[in-house]
């Protein structure tokens, strides 16, 4: 019997898709080793009534530690209380969702307990005692099968790729309060800025609207955003590189081999050639549409779907049947 | 201002990566290496600093083959004093190699150290994090640009959905990402004086792999894509699929 640990990561005091996936692949890899599942959720005061949640999917205990300090993310303080309770867990595998603090916060929690870390996988076993992993790696040029040979292993999970299973189940929420000394933190956020109200980031979307070189102007974004808003409030703007560079779109937005990874249900390449440091970035994107006008264009060769003619002509008629379907629904 | 970067030797990002027979490791035949991206924004901005700074010193360390001397070279043509290789093998345990770099790194006195935030081989993103940890130095990834003031740098990093300004008491070890300073190139000059700057090799401290690599596939081949038409007139037809055929929307 071997349990398994999920680190539910909290935002802004609620608990998102990170969360809910991490804590769904604990309870799958729970049921194969016969144990059960459990959560640590880390946040300000009143984050334990956001935590029950995570009983539906899975967990049968949900430790809190609440305090002012824990509010924001802020990896001196939050390595401790996990490490605490790995430590006091006896578990055969913790979970962690590879977003941009959990991919800060694993490694640090991986050499304090002096066990390796398989980060931003995208399949994760457990059988006979042992994690099996697989992850990219060469930017998704190829796929590495791992066994971790340590316990805890510890796992870091590619956002979106996981689904979040609810089941019919209550987990039971425990509170604590963690030794924080603020003064002694040598790390300080000193000013956090969030993108507009409701946006999700490119790398968490369920669907990308990607515009490339091809877009001719950051003016012509407009066309973009309202494709976007057509798909609804779960889809997000990407960039190539090309255009960040240029300062059309900022950083944020870059897919890519020097951007983010992502690997939504949707994504739409709009006037991107698809040069393989932009395919690093969303090859692993379950359906891929590509507008283009040139036939030659190596997106063509991923995508699921294609387009060939003027994104100007083609994305406001997308635009308005997307919008009309949706309308419907 | 004393700045130890490391950096790695990786494929060049245009290779295209094949399995090799033994199916555990890529075929190397005709693949060119380069400096990993993300390091080469963390060499360009160690040396941005030391100008500003108008004195110091930039190292560079890494562990891999012999044959990272020459991606040392090219960060010494960049601008970097002297470079460190420590020989030995590179494994899929980030933790590994963080273990061999902290112990070259440990009671060494230096500003800040800093390291690209993903090498893009093994694209772990694990290194920097676990090199601060086990150095017992504070860690800031993510960094697109920092200044230094004083005993503290400041660090902009991008976090999903916005961006933090973060403080840290230096000396620090900052993760860099792409940043808005373009690595430079090396110049004839650069690369002529670089052949005679202080390159020490020496073996690693190796530390066993506990990830086993079981095996390395090719990404499985998407089905083939398909054309679904010419223009605007198309799109129906692609919404359609969309709906009926991917589930997408
Ligand atoms: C180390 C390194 C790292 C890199 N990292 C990244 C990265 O993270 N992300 C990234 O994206 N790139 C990255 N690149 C850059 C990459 O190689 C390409 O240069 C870049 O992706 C090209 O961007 P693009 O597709 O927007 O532009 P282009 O290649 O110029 O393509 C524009 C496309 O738009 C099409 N087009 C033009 N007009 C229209 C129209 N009216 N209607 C329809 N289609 C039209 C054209 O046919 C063309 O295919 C990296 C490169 C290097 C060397
Ligand atoms: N073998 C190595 N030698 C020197 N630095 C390394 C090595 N491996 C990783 N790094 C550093 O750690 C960063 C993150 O690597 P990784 O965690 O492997 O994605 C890289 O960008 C390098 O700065």
């Amino acid at each position: 019997m071997a349990n398994i640990l999920a680190f539910a990561e909290q935002r802004e005091g609620q608990l998102g898709s990170a969360a809910r996936e991490a804590v769904s692949v604990a309870a799958r890899l729970a049921e194969a080793a016969g144990g059960a599942a459990h959560a640590i959720v880390l946040g300000g005061p009143g984050i334990s009534s956001v935590a029950a949640g995570l009983g539906a999917y899975g967990a049968t205990t949900i430790s809190v530690g609440e305090h002012d300090a824990l509010a924001d993310y802020n990896p001196e303080s939050w390595v401790a209380p996990i490490v605490d309770q790995i430590r006091s867990g006896d578990y055969a595998a913790v979970i962690f969702a590879a977003t941009t603090l959990g991919k800060d916060l694993a490694p640090r929690v991986a050499a304090h307990l002096d066990v390796p870390l398989a980060s931003d996988v995208t399949e994760v076993e457990l059988s006979g005692g042992t994690v099996s992993v697989t992850r990219p790696v060469f930017s998704g040029k190829a796929f590495a099968n791992l066994e971790i040979e340590a316990s805890p292993a510890l796992v870091s999970i590619r956002p979106n790729v996981f689904q979040a299973t609810e089941q019919d189940a209550v987990g039971e929420v425990s509170t604590f309060t963690p030794d924080i000394d603020v003064s002694a933190l040598r790390v300080r956020v000193i000013d956090r800025k969030s993108a507009a109200e409701g946006s999700v980031d490119v790398s968490e979307a369920s669907v990308v609207v990607s515009g490339g070189r091809g877009m001719k102007d950051p003016e012509n974004w407009g066309l973009l955003e309202e494709l976007r808003e057509a798909l609804g409030s779960d889809a997000a703007l990407g960039a190539s590189r090309a255009v960040v560079d240029a300062g059309w779109r900022p950083h944020g937005e870059q897919v890519g081999q020097t951007g983010k990874t992502v690997a939504p249900k949707l994504y739409i390449a709009v006037g991107i050639s698809g040069a393989v440091q932009h395919l690093a970035g969303m090859r692993t994107a379950q359906t891929i549409v590509a507008i283009n006008r040139d036939t030659d264009a190596p997106i063509f060769g991923v995508a699921d779907y294609g387009i060939v003619g003027d994104l100007f002509d083609v994305v406001p008629r997308l635009t308005a049947e997307i919008g009309a379907l949706k309308a419907g629904d | 201002m004393n700045i130890i970067v490391c950096i790695k030797r990786v494929p060049d990002t245009e290779a295209r990566i094949r399995v090799d027979g033994s199916g555990a490791g890529i075929d190397k035949t005709g693949i060119k290496y380069d400096l990993s991206p993300y390091d080469a924004f963390a060499v360009e901005a160690a040396l941005r600093l030391k100008e500003a700074a108008g004195e110091g010193e930039v190292t560079l360390l890494t562990l891999g083959e012999s044959s990272s001397q020459e991606t040392l070279r090219k960060g010494l043509a960049m601008g970097a004093d002297r470079a460190v290789l420590l020989t030995g093998e590179v494994t899929l345990d980030g933790l590994a190699t963080a273990k061999t770099l902290a112990a070259e790194l440990e009671g060494v006195e230096a500003d800040l150290f800093l390291l690209g935030i993903k090498a893009a081989d093994d694209d772990q993103q694990q290194v920097g994090p676990m090199v601060a940890a086990l150095t017992g130095r504070p860690c800031v990834s993510g960094v697109s640009s920092f200044e230094v003031n004083g005993s503290t740098a400041t660090c902009h990093r991008e976090v999903e959905g916005g961006s933090e300004v973060v403080e840290v008491d230096m000396p620090a070890v900052l993760c860099m990402t792409k940043g808005p300073n373009e690595p430079r190139l090396a110049a004839l000059k650069g690369i002529m004086a670089a052949k005679k700057k202080p390159l020490e090799e020496k073996p690693a401290t190796e530390h066993a792999s506990r990830v086993r690599l079981a095996r390395l596939s090719e990404p499985p081949a998407r089905a083939p894509g398909r054309i679904v038409g010419e223009g605007a007139d198309a799109v129906p037809e692609l919404v359609r699929l969309l709906r009926e055929e991917a589930n997408a929307i």
